[in-house]
């Protein structure tokens, strides 16, 4: 085993390439690992909270949805509501239309009677002022015994 | 396999594995292995054979060691630079991936054993982790291939897994000293003259006691660092040697020699991590005892 000049050069070799390492190769691996690091850390943690967000996003939407649901049903209760509330207007509507209609009707079946009345009775009084003159030719006049004719018309 | 000839015998072959492509001065007067005989004042050369190495002393350069642990090291600093460049912040895939595997393995061993707050220790741990595996990673290549071509070609020795040489393990491990020592007197000051007198006899009397066994517990860091590493490659990569030795004892021993071959091999995969590992730990360990106040 011989000791010589090697074990110099080996020294200044040793500290060249630890100077290298050290100035060169370090730094640079090592901060882009520390780096790369931080980057999964924070993509771990915006990981997580758009894990959080979605949870919340999806309450919410429930009670949305549910909100949206009572709403309808309030709607539709409503909306019933004011169907029955027209069908009923619309059926007083109907019974007092029907009811007039009705009223007139009889109005005018009583008007269209007395008319018809009156009518037969003037023709009968007539007919019978007719037959009457007839039997009695000149010796009733007609306008001496309008009143009592009128009275006879009125009677039946 | 010792496939030279004849001419070498196992001990030759395994000697040959072991030695070095060295380049060095020789001392003036040494007499070389063809006769001739170095002038005066010296003479740098390529060493040829263990003697001449050893003739050479410390000034001396292991120029396979250097360019493998080098060229592994610039592998290490090229791969991650291009990764660096390309990191963002965005999905990672291939290579980009594995390396961070790689940094977020060693980031948390450091924040697991060191508390302080220092941005070397980090790229210091990964740079001895990647580094340190990958020289032993060529403990994996099988002991003949490269040294064999480069003898083809001209080249007479290679030892291709730098952490078998222990100047390459201590010269780290006296790196990490060097910073144990810088971020000891940086973060205790004075402290760490008290550390060293005042521990663990609490006595003005036992102050060399204490200075003594200090130093030697502190010195052991480094030792002990630098040397366990080598250690288990030497050893790792002896018994490759000897497992390729066996090839050319016999026909009947191709057998049990691959069989051995694969399951030593698949053993080191467990022992260079580990041992990288170990490296990188103690490092961390030790660094962070020199910031800590007592």
């Amino acid at each position: 085993m011989n000791i010589n000049l090697t074990l110099i050069g080996q020294l200044i070799a040793f500290m060249a390439f630890v100077a290298f390492c050290m100035r060169y190769v370090w730094p640079p691996i090592a901060g882009a690992m520390a780096e790369r690091q931080n980057r999964i850390a924070d993509g771990l943690a915006a990981a997580d909270r758009a894990g959080h967000d979605l949870e919340v996003a999806k309450q919410q939407a429930d009670e949305r949805l549910a909100e949206a649901k009572r709403e309808a049903a309030g709607i539709i209760e409503a909306a019933n509501k004011r169907a029955q509330a027209v069908v009923e207007e619309a059926k007083d509507a109907a019974i007092a239309e029907a009811d007039r209609v009705k009223a007139a009707a009889a109005a005018e079946i009583e008007q269209e009677r007395a008319r018809a009345q009156e009518q037969l009775m003037t023709q009968v009084s007539a007919l019978a002022l007719a037959g009457a003159e007839k039997i009695l030719a000149a010796e009733i006049d007609a306008d001496k015994h309008a009143d009592l004719l009128k009275s006879l018309a009125a009677e039946s | 396999m010792a496939a030279n000839g004849d001419s070498q015998t196992v001990s030759e072959y395994i000697v040959h594995h072991l030695t070095n492509l060295t380049y060095g001065k020789l001392p003036g007067g040494y007499e070389r292995y063809d006769g001739s005989v170095v002038a005066e004042g010296g003479q740098w050369t390529m060493a040829h054979g263990a003697d001449e190495i050893t003739a050479m002393g410390f000034n001396a350069i292991h120029v396979d060691s250097m360019i493998w642990s080098v060229g592994l090291g610039l592998l290490f600093c090229w791969l991650f630079r291009r990764v660096a460049v390309r990191a963002t912040s965005g999905v990672p895939s291939g290579l980009v991936n594995f390396v961070e595997m790689v940094v977020e393995f060693v980031d948390s061993t450091v924040r697991d054993t060191f508390h302080g707050r220092n941005p070397l220790i980090a790229p210091l741990a990964l740079t001895i982790f990647v580094w340190v595996f990958l020289m032993n990673l060529m403990d994996l290549i099988p002991v003949d291939l490269i040294p064999h071509s480069l003898m083809l070609a001209g080249v007479e020795y290679q030892k291709i897994v730098p952490s078998t040489d222990p100047n390459i393990t201590m010269g780290m491990a006296i790196g990490v000293f060097v910073l144990m020592l810088f971020y000891s007197i940086k973060v205790k000051g004075f402290g760490f003259v008290k550390e060293l007198t005042l521990n663990p006899f609490n006595h003005p009397l036992f102050i060399p006691v204490n200075l003594f066994m200090e130093v030697v517990g502190l010195l052991a860091k480094p030792f002990s660092l630098g040397l366990r590493l080598f250690g288990n490659m030497y050893a790792g990569e002896m018994i490759f040697i000897l497992i390729a030795a066996l090839f050319s004892v016999g026909l009947f021993w191709l057998l049990p020699a691959a069989l051995l071959q694969i399951g030593w091999a698949i053993f080191h995969i467990l022992v260079i991590t580990l041992q990288a590992f170990i490296f990188m730990v103690l490092t961390i360990v030790y660094l962070s005892m020199a910031h800590e106040d007592h």
